[in-house]
């Protein structure tokens, strides 16, 4: 059943026609978000009784920390599927995450750098937070690396599927690093079920530019997907006639 | 479901479930050395050798910074609410240190089992608001 859905909805070739007209809403969407997000966020959120001026690195170190374990979520579960119902799509959708996820940790990294300094007094400390972040980094470099030394399309898409799916244990203990042990790194301000730890008038800015970071790694993704489609689908007549 | 990615799928699904009690049980068992410090209760009990470096973390005890007449001394004083250790640190403190705040110290115990910190780090709590949030909460808990 799911392989008529497949065939039906999720064809390359329907994939890439389809995605032509959500583009420019996502995109929208992005600006939208974003541009409320940093101007709220930067300029009208108050300063913090502590920290002062320096928390609004929360605006961009937070929603990068997000995106690139979301990002890492939907690279595992692109693995699952192209592990168990070897969908194309997916194998897709996986490493063009991959190549998106690395640089939000990245960032999640030097920003969180960047604000211990002043804060805590450190640039780094091995501690389980950062440390498991540290990891996550790895995993899409070594990743990427991997999927670098496959020449064969099937094959690499199985290898690095295998490794995206085992290193998701990884996002469990990131999140659960500064409750299960001691660290350095505070605790959650934003969690499922507690009342956020944060001032509303500074929340607000904060989800926005979550959804802004989200909202852009779907547009880059759907754009470098789209790219991937072609290259991959290059000798298909459809792609033929659309290259004439 | 086809039966064939049906156990494929049953297959991965418990590759990973192994694989997590695996690592469940490794970092549950190495607790102690993910932990990135001692609570001063812990540290009274680990029975420390005099010079080992250890890393500490507790709250600022009230009242009990004292900053010498000369020189970058200062002493305070580490508390979890049950037991305190006295530290003695000569250098520069973060910029949120102050009595109350949570603090992560690395130093050791001297000969004299007094504890000489190297390195203090001022960790903060999750909590965001503006000041004039905080002076209001602070005026009704005073």
């Amino acid at each position: 059943m799911f392989q008529r859905f497949q065939q039906q909805f999720l064809s390359l070739k329907n994939f890439y026609f389809i995605t032509r007209y959500f583009l420019p809403w996502i995109a929208i969407a992005f600006f939208v978000t974003a541009s409320y997000g940093v101007i709220d966020g930067l300029f009208f959120a108050p300063a913090d009784y502590q920290q002062g001026n320096a928390f609004r690195i929360i605006y961009v170190h937070v929603p990068s920390a997000f995106t690139a374990m979301a990002i890492y979520f939907v690279m595992a579960a692109s693995a699952l599927l192209t592990l168990v119902w070897r969908t194309k799509m997916a194998a897709i959708c996986m490493s063009v995450s991959a190549r998106i996820g690395v640089w939000f940790t990245l960032l999640a990294l030097v920003t969180g750098s960047l604000w211990g300094k002043p804060m805590w007094g450190t640039w780094w400390i091995w501690d389980a937070r950062l440390t498991s972040v540290l990891i996550l980094l790895f995993l899409y470099i070594g990743f990427i690396a991997l999927q670098s030394v496959i020449a064969e399309v099937q094959t690499r898409d199985r290898a690095s599927a295998i490794l995206a799916l085992l290193g998701v244990i990884n996002l469990p203990i990131i999140h659960y690093s500064v409750i299960w042990w001691n660290t350095l790194h505070q605790g959650p301000t934003l969690s499922r079920f507690a009342r956020p730890a944060i001032a509303n008038s500074m929340l607000w800015p904060l989800l926005s530019m979550i959804a802004a970071f989200l909202l852009f790694y779907v547009w880059i993704l759907l754009l470098r997907m789209r790219n991937q489609i072609i290259l991959r689908e290059r000798k298909s007549l459809w792609v033929q006639e659309l290259m004439a | 479901m086809h039966p064939a990615r049906q156990k494929k799928l049953i297959r991965w699904v418990l590759i990973l479930t192994a694989l997590s009690l695996a690592l469940g049980l490794i970092l549950y068992a190495l607790k102690q050395n993910i932990n990135l410090f001692y609570t001063p209760t812990e540290l009274l009990n680990a029975h420390i050798q005099n010079g080992q470096v250890v890393r500490l973390g507790g709250y600022v005890g009230q009242h009990s910074v004292h900053y010498a007449m000369t020189g970058r001394s200062v002493s305070f004083v580490v508390t979890d609410k049950k037991h305190q250790i006295s530290i003695q640190y000569q250098g520069v403190l973060p910029t949120l240190f102050r009595e109350g705040q949570g603090v992560v110290i690395t130093g050791r115990f001297d000969s004299s089992h007094q504890f000489i910190a190297d390195q203090v780090l001022a960790k903060h709590d999750e909590n965001y608001m503006p000041a004039i949030l905080k002076k209001s909460l602070q005026g009704q808990t005073a």
